[in-house]
């Protein structure tokens, strides 16, 4: 198969080409903008049919994609950290009018202090708004990803948004081979999204997104808890449809070498195929440890985690964000998946901190130990 | 659809509101091929409670900064949709148009959306209960001015006219037919239009509910509120002043006031009725 050589931004920007977005709504904030540049360039010269809307914020920028998903659009947003954070009052909506919008998050840390780079305090501050959150490990996935979003968004059962969470620099500007599929392919992937349940149309008023009293709020809030948690199984269907249209295997966790592991590491993102380099090192060294990648943290797929981690006998969580105050939110999901094993939990690349072979090794070393959160590569005396 | 009535009966707003009586008459000119945005203000309560509404059109209600920005989106998709003769309409009070929702607002008109944007200005947050506005005038009592407020109101419709807005016009609920044409005008802009909408609101300003339209209409005949209209920069007052009734009544029948000296009111009049002919002399020029 040919191959294009692209960063993870031109990934993402090629698979919303591909899907055909109808509005973009974007304001520009690092590492997320060649997206919309790309997307805005794609869109002047024609080769996509669609409205850019050169909003005047974050928050407006994911209100003018909600707005245009409500009235039947395909939509398309993307941001990072600050500008995120912005959006948190329409994140709820977004997913609360169940839109299928899919915006990828190029994480870069939550201020303060100020940092450009890659963390996912960003992300995980959304965490809890009831969109579906991937995060991916590659330029390919990220273009792969913001296709099977669309048709796992749009599918009647599930109608909500998804998160593509995209390390910043770490993927969003590092080139790698990608395979890009026609549009003829993506085409027949993905036809014109069918508007259903909470659409503004004319022929058939809806007023959507009123006051409600508590008599029905909890049932409306319990209709999305419904739809996100059923979207594990119609994940699984979208994940087979696209392996059999483009020949390229996802799934919601990806295990490497965890079958007869006694110590597996678990971690999200680019830092996962560190992660596997340093399990094979480990290995060569005697060592049976294996890893484990969430690919899926929103809804999360306890049960395959569960039974991912079934042989271990020690579990390595190294989240990229802090949980100050707490436990982090990926080493919590663990805990909560195998309550009876020693799960440890590790802090590391805040900031845009390189997570290294090295880091892993720290990581092995406090495996087992249960008590607390490590952080791992802190300088002593700062 | 067989009979449009636009806007059910029996909604909640409070007695002798004004801001009803004008989106009966502004949905009445839109008609049915139109969606209607609300922001959490006394106009949600015409998009719905629980499992009722009352705009018999397709209606949301956005955040409260956010209505011209979800209207972008609406427009923009309806147009890529081949539904350009949908009207996108926001509501919203003068709290969610001069203060929070300004941004939004001004980025909206600066990108030339084909929207009507209708703020119903009744000079303060009255569906939280009488807070200050932008629009706020100088010496009125609010709960967060208990003392009256000191400064001046912000100049919405300069700052919009500023930035080139293809159609503005003021209007009161107290000159109905006034308003139905501006709306209708508003239908025929190809991009942003802004209608500001002066709504007596006999809750927040303490005078009896049977006096709101008189309220509104001496706002209008004592050079208080001046009812003109803004197309490609070229000025028209809709309603010219032969000469001015006195505005004392205005000042005396309303709670807010209560406070003020005569002399007090006089200066806010005078400044009023200052603004009413710096209008006109746009119009002549």
């Amino acid at each position: 198969m040919k191959l294009t050589a692209m960063d993870g931004n031109a990934a993402a920007a090629a698979g919303a080409r591909l899907s055909r977005v109808q509005v973009v709504a974007a304001y520009p904030i690092t590492p997320q903008t060649p997206i919309v540049e790309n997307l805005a360039s794609a869109i002047d010269s024609g080769e996509l049919n669609a409205r850019y809307i050169n909003v005047e914020s974050e928050h407006s920028a994911l209100c003018a994609t909600v707005g245009a998903s409500l009235v039947g659009a395909r939509a398309f947003t993307a941001t990072a950290s600050a500008g995120l954070a912005l959006m948190h009052e329409i994140t709820g909506v977004a997913a609360g009018c169940r839109q299928p919008i899919v915006m990828p998050v190029v994480n870069r840390a939550i201020p303060s202090p100020w940092s450009l780079w890659c963390d996912h305090s960003d992300s995980m501050g959304e965490r809890d708004q009831g969109w579906i959150q991937f995060y991916v490990e590659t330029c390919q996935e990220a273009l792969d990803f913001i296709i099977l979003a669309y048709r796992l968004a749009e599918d009647k059962r599930v109608n909500l948004p998804v998160m593509i969470a995209m390390d910043g620099f770490f993927l969003s500007h590092i080139t790698e081979p990608v395979a890009v599929p026609s549009q003829e392919q993506v085409d027949n992937y993905l036809p014109p999204r069918q508007p259903s349940n909470l659409v503004l149309d004319v022929k058939n008023p809806f007023a959507i997104n009123t006051l409600t009293p508590p008599g029905i709020f909890t049932e409306i809030k319990h209709q999305h808890k419904r739809a996100l948690d059923s979207t594990v199984l119609v994940m699984d269907e979208v994940f087979a449809s696209y392996k059999e249209a483009f020949g390229r295997e996802y799934a919601a966790i990806l295990p490497y070498r965890t079958e007869d592991a006694d110590t597996v590491f678990v971690a999200m993102g680019t830092m996962a195929g560190t992660g596997r380099r340093a399990v094979d090192e480990m290995r060569s060294q005697g060592h049976r440890v294996g890893m484990l990648r969430v690919t899926s943290f929103r809804p999360f797929p306890t049960r395959a985690v569960h039974a991912a981690l079934a042989p271990a006998k020690q579990v390595v969580v190294l989240d990229r964000s802090s949980g100050l105050g707490s436990t982090p939110p990926l080493a919590l999901e663990i805990i909560r998946a195998v309550p009876s094993k020693a799960v440890t939990s590790c802090v590391a690349g805040l900031g845009g901190r390189d997570v290294t072979i090295a880091t892993y090794e720290q990581a092995m070393n406090l495996a087992g130990n249960t008590s607390g959160v490590h952080w791992l590569d802190l300088k002593e005396g700062e | 659809m067989e009979s449009f009535t636009g806007l059910s009966k029996g909604v909640t707003t409070c007695e002798g509101c004004a801001m009803e009586t004008a989106a009966r008459h502004m949905i009445e000119v839109l008609g049915p091929r139109t969606i209607m945005l609300t922001p959490p203000s006394c106009s949600a309560i015409l998009t719905g409670f629980g499992r009722e509404t009352g705009w018999q059109v397709p209606s949301f209600m956005s955040n409260l900064e956010a209505v011209a920005a979800y209207a972008s989106g609406m427009r923009e998709a309806l147009d890529i949709l081949g539904k350009e003769d949908i009207n996108v309409v926001g509501f919203a009070g003068d709290g969610g148009t001069l203060d929070i929702g300004l941004q939004a607002l001004s980025g909206a008109i600066e990108r030339g959306h084909r929207f009507i944007y209708i703020c119903y200005d009744n000079e303060a947050y009255m569906n939280t209960g009488i807070q200050r506005s932008g629009a706020t005038p100088p010496g009125a009592w609010t709960t967060t001015t208990p003392g009256g407020k000191t400064g001046p109101r912000k100049d919405i419709d300069a700052m919009l006219l500023a930035q080139g807005i293809p159609y503005l016009a003021t209007a009161s609920a107290s000159y109905i037919d006034d308003f139905r044409n501006k709306v209708a005008k508003a239908m025929e802009i190809d991009g942003p239009s802004f209608i500001h909408l002066h709504i007596p609101c006999p809750t927040g300003w303490r005078f009896q509910a049977a006096e709101t339209y008189r309220m509104g209409k001496l706002a209008v005949d004592s050079g208080l509120w001046t009812l003109y209209e803004v197309a490609d920069g070229s000025y028209r007052v809709t309603k010219k002043l032969k000469s001015f009734e006195s505005a004392a009544q205005y000042f005396t029948g309303q709670g807010r006031f209560r406070h003020l000296s005569e002399q007090e009111i006089e200066v806010i009049i005078q400044q009023a009725q200052a603004s009413y002919y710096a209008i006109l002399a746009k119009e002549n020029l």
